[in-house]
């Protein structure tokens, strides 16, 4: 299965990310942001980092590129789409996922192994999980804090749109802990913490990230 | 040429962490008159021939600012 991974200019973490896809038995396909061709791939990976500086807003210009007009398309189509950290910020940004990630309330950078509990096990990104399950990996970021209107996050938490939900503490200050949002589908899955730093007990806190890209391998062959 | 100001602010029920710690730092110099601090965004846009409003609010509301999270405000020249 072939899985896409978004290069903009400023992205961090596209070769960690290839790198989990590549473990978890899938074959990473390298896409660059100005492009208009998706390779034939089946899902996509956004990337963490800081595409475009963060001008603008966190996302704001990545998620106006041309290969993310494929994406969207190809997305509301059900195509899987997971970002990460600046790729969740793209997501929201380029209107897949609902809300907003804003400077973090502390104001300050925060880098440390972060707790989440998994409140979807049945997204595309989620199925290798049980719901209620806890995992650790790292979070790392300065704009993370997930905001929206009370309304809204209203619906988002009656639609059941919370994937990822921070526990033991919440290292931005975002809303009602919420680390991460899929869309009503359950295709595109977006979440701050970075999965694709813990897919190796040497290089990360453990394995717990894994699951993320594993999971998906059955979402395509199901769709 | 014409210039056309957007004025991006966060909207009312979204805090504003660095509004705050500006505030923060005005109470550390003294001025305890100033009791709340919103921060935004301010863009001077230059445009060819006469602005067309519609097209500069979507610029505003697509582009300029999240309309999730933020309200724009529109300074067209009237003449």
């Amino acid at each position: 299965m072939r899985i896409g991974v978004i290069t903009f200019p400023g992205s961090l973490d596209d070769v960690d990310a290839a790198r989990a896809v590549r473990l978890a038995g899938a074959e990473p396909v390298a896409l660059w942001h100005a492009e208009h061709d998706l390779k034939d791939v089946e899902a996509v990976v956004l990337p963490g980092g800081f595409s475009y500086g963060d001008y603008l807003r966190a996302g704001a210009i990545a998620a106006r590129a041309p290969m993310m007009r494929d994406v969207v398309d190809r997305a509301r189509q059900g195509m899987p789409v997971l970002g990460i950290c600046n790729g969740f910020q793209v997501l929201c940004e380029a209107g897949l996922l609902p809300g907003a990630l804003t400077r973090n309330g502390h104001l300050h950078f925060r880098n440390r192994d972060q707790a989440l509990r998994i409140e979807r096990a049945d997204t595309a990104w989620t199925s290798d999980y049980e719901a209620g399950q806890q995992i650790v990996v790292p979070v790392k970021n300065g704009e993370g804090r997930y905001v929206a209107a009370d309304a809204d996050l209203d619906r988002i938490e009656g639609e059941g749109r919370v994937v990822v939900r921070y526990v033991e503490g919440n290292p931005n200050g975002s809303m009602r802990d919420i680390a991460g949002v899929t869309s009503a589908d359950g295709r595109v899955v977006g979440l701050m913490p970075h999965p694709e730093h813990a897919v190796e007990d040497l290089t990360g806190p453990g394995t717990d990230g894994l699951g993320f890209f594993t999971s998906v391998l059955k979402a395509v062959v199901a769709a | 040429m014409p210039r056309v100001v957007v004025d991006v602010v966060l909207k009312p029920e979204i805090s504003d962490p660095q509004g705050q710690a500006v505030l923060g730092a005005l109470g550390r110099l003294g001025h305890d008159s100033v009791t709340s601090v919103r921060q935004g965004k301010h863009f001077v846009l230059e445009v060819d021939g006469t602005p067309d409003e519609a097209e500069l609010r979507q610029i505003a509301e697509t582009l300029l600012a999240n309309p999730v999270i933020e309200d724009v405000e529109l300074h067209i020249p009237k003449d």
